[in-house]
């Protein structure tokens, strides 16, 4: 007996590894979107690489003596 | 053996199930409770969270009762394969192994928890996996051979939802959370021993100790009527914080006169005057149970919907 080339096997397997292409897509979709709203919502970032501008502007002794 | 006959076999042998089979693994029906009850729990609380976050929420929400849904089809496969009701579950019909079942459901488990954790917080992860492992190894593993007072305990697992909502959107389990929980966890019973009523014979033959079939079911039909007295004070209690208010109370009060009413004509029923109507009575009252908890439920959304517009609340 030949084997035909779309069995009923294969039209299960294309459904099931296309379902679970399906939710794996959909699922690095949802951390992509979860992870921008939680960046957007969290506090402002600032590098280390600086002195942060609130400290700048009231304890450094720039801020505090060069002001006339 | 030719390749062909090898070939023809695997066609139908195990394992090789459709998507459907893999979703039916994790009891969509029971998903869709569990969707609706945590949904609630979320959208009452006093914390608004993003919608991403909400929908990420009551996503792995599901899972995890999808992820539970699965462990106790890897379980039950032995008794699932006796009642009549489960017999076409994919386990049990050979259409998803068991071996499968079990990492789906591990796999699941983890991925839910981890993810409910990231997407909101630490005790609305841990909630989440204590419900798991709740439902999976205290009530399935556990209980449900063991003792008939099986669903009064293992109905916790079912309860848990609506909290869980309600932390992921708070961080914090307070008084509305735990009255949700205790409105599902003391609904429970009536609910399951109305079924159990007229579907005895599948529980006799599955040799699960249900109440019907190790006290009888002149005592299953005193138990209805003691938790139904039992239940009707939660939701009245829930109708009277915050997230009630007057249209809460007026949905409880009607609702609960009904369902004791139910209870009341269940307790006064022999078994020779049901059989003969087929159990009619108890088969309104099963039905009637799930409308008693959706419009409860829907109650306290509704309660929320208003609010804004200044008529929900006290």
């Amino acid at each position: 007996m030949a084997l035909q080339p779309t069995h009923e096997l294969h039209k299960r397997r294309f459904g099931r590894n296309f379902g679970v292409a399906g939710l794996l897509l959909a699922f690095v979709v949802l951390v992509f979107w979860l992870t921008v709203v939680k960046i957007q919502r969290g506090e402002p970032v600032q590098g280390f690489d600086h002195i942060p501008t609130a400290e700048r502007t009231t304890d450094t002794p720039a801020a505090a003596g060069a002001t006339p | 053996m030719s390749d062909t006959g090898s070939y023809e076999r695997s066609a139908s042998g195990p394992g090789e199930g459709s998507f459907g089979d893999y979703v039916q693994l994790l009891k969509p029906r029971v998903m869709s409770l569990v969707v609706f009850t945590a949904l609630v729990g979320l959208l009452v609380a006093p914390v608004r969270l993003h919608p991403v976050e909400a929908f990420s929420a009551i996503l792995f929400i599901a899972l995890g009762a999808g992820a539970s849904g699965a462990l106790n089809m890897w379980w039950d496969a032995d008794i699932d394969a006796v009642m009549r009701r489960t017999q076409a579950r994919p386990v049990p019909s050979g259409r998803v192994e068991p071996g499968e079942a079990l990492g789906i459901g591990l796999a699941l488990s983890g991925l839910s928890v981890l993810m409910l954790w990231l997407a909101t917080n630490l005790l609305a992860a841990a909630l989440l996996a204590f419900t798991i492992f709740f439902y999976a190894v205290i009530y399935t593993m556990w209980l449900k051979r063991w003792t008939p007072q099986n669903i009064v305990i293992g109905g916790a697992a079912g309860a848990f939802p609506p909290m869980i909502g309600w932390v992921a959107a708070t961080g914090s389990v307070s008084l509305e959370a735990v009255l949700m929980f205790a409105l599902i966890f003391m609904w429970t019973p009536p609910h399951f021993w109305a079924l159990a009523l007229f579907i005895n014979s599948d529980y006799s033959k599955a040799k699960v100790p249900m109440l019907t079939v190790t006290h009888g079911k002149k005592s299953t039909r005193n138990h209805i009527l003691v938790y139904t007295l039992l239940l009707i004070p939660v939701p009245l209690w829930a109708a009277m914080t915050s997230i009630g208010g007057p249209l809460t109370l007026a949905v409880a009060v009607a609702l609960n006169a009904i369902f004791l009413l139910g209870a009341i004509i269940i307790w006064r029923r022999d078994e020779e005057t049901a059989q003969a109507d087929g159990y009619r009575i108890e088969k309104r009252f099963f039905a009637f149970s799930i409308l008693y908890l959706f419009l409860h439920f829907g109650a306290f959304l509704a309660e929320a919907a208003l609010r804004p517009y200044g008529f929900g609340g006290w």
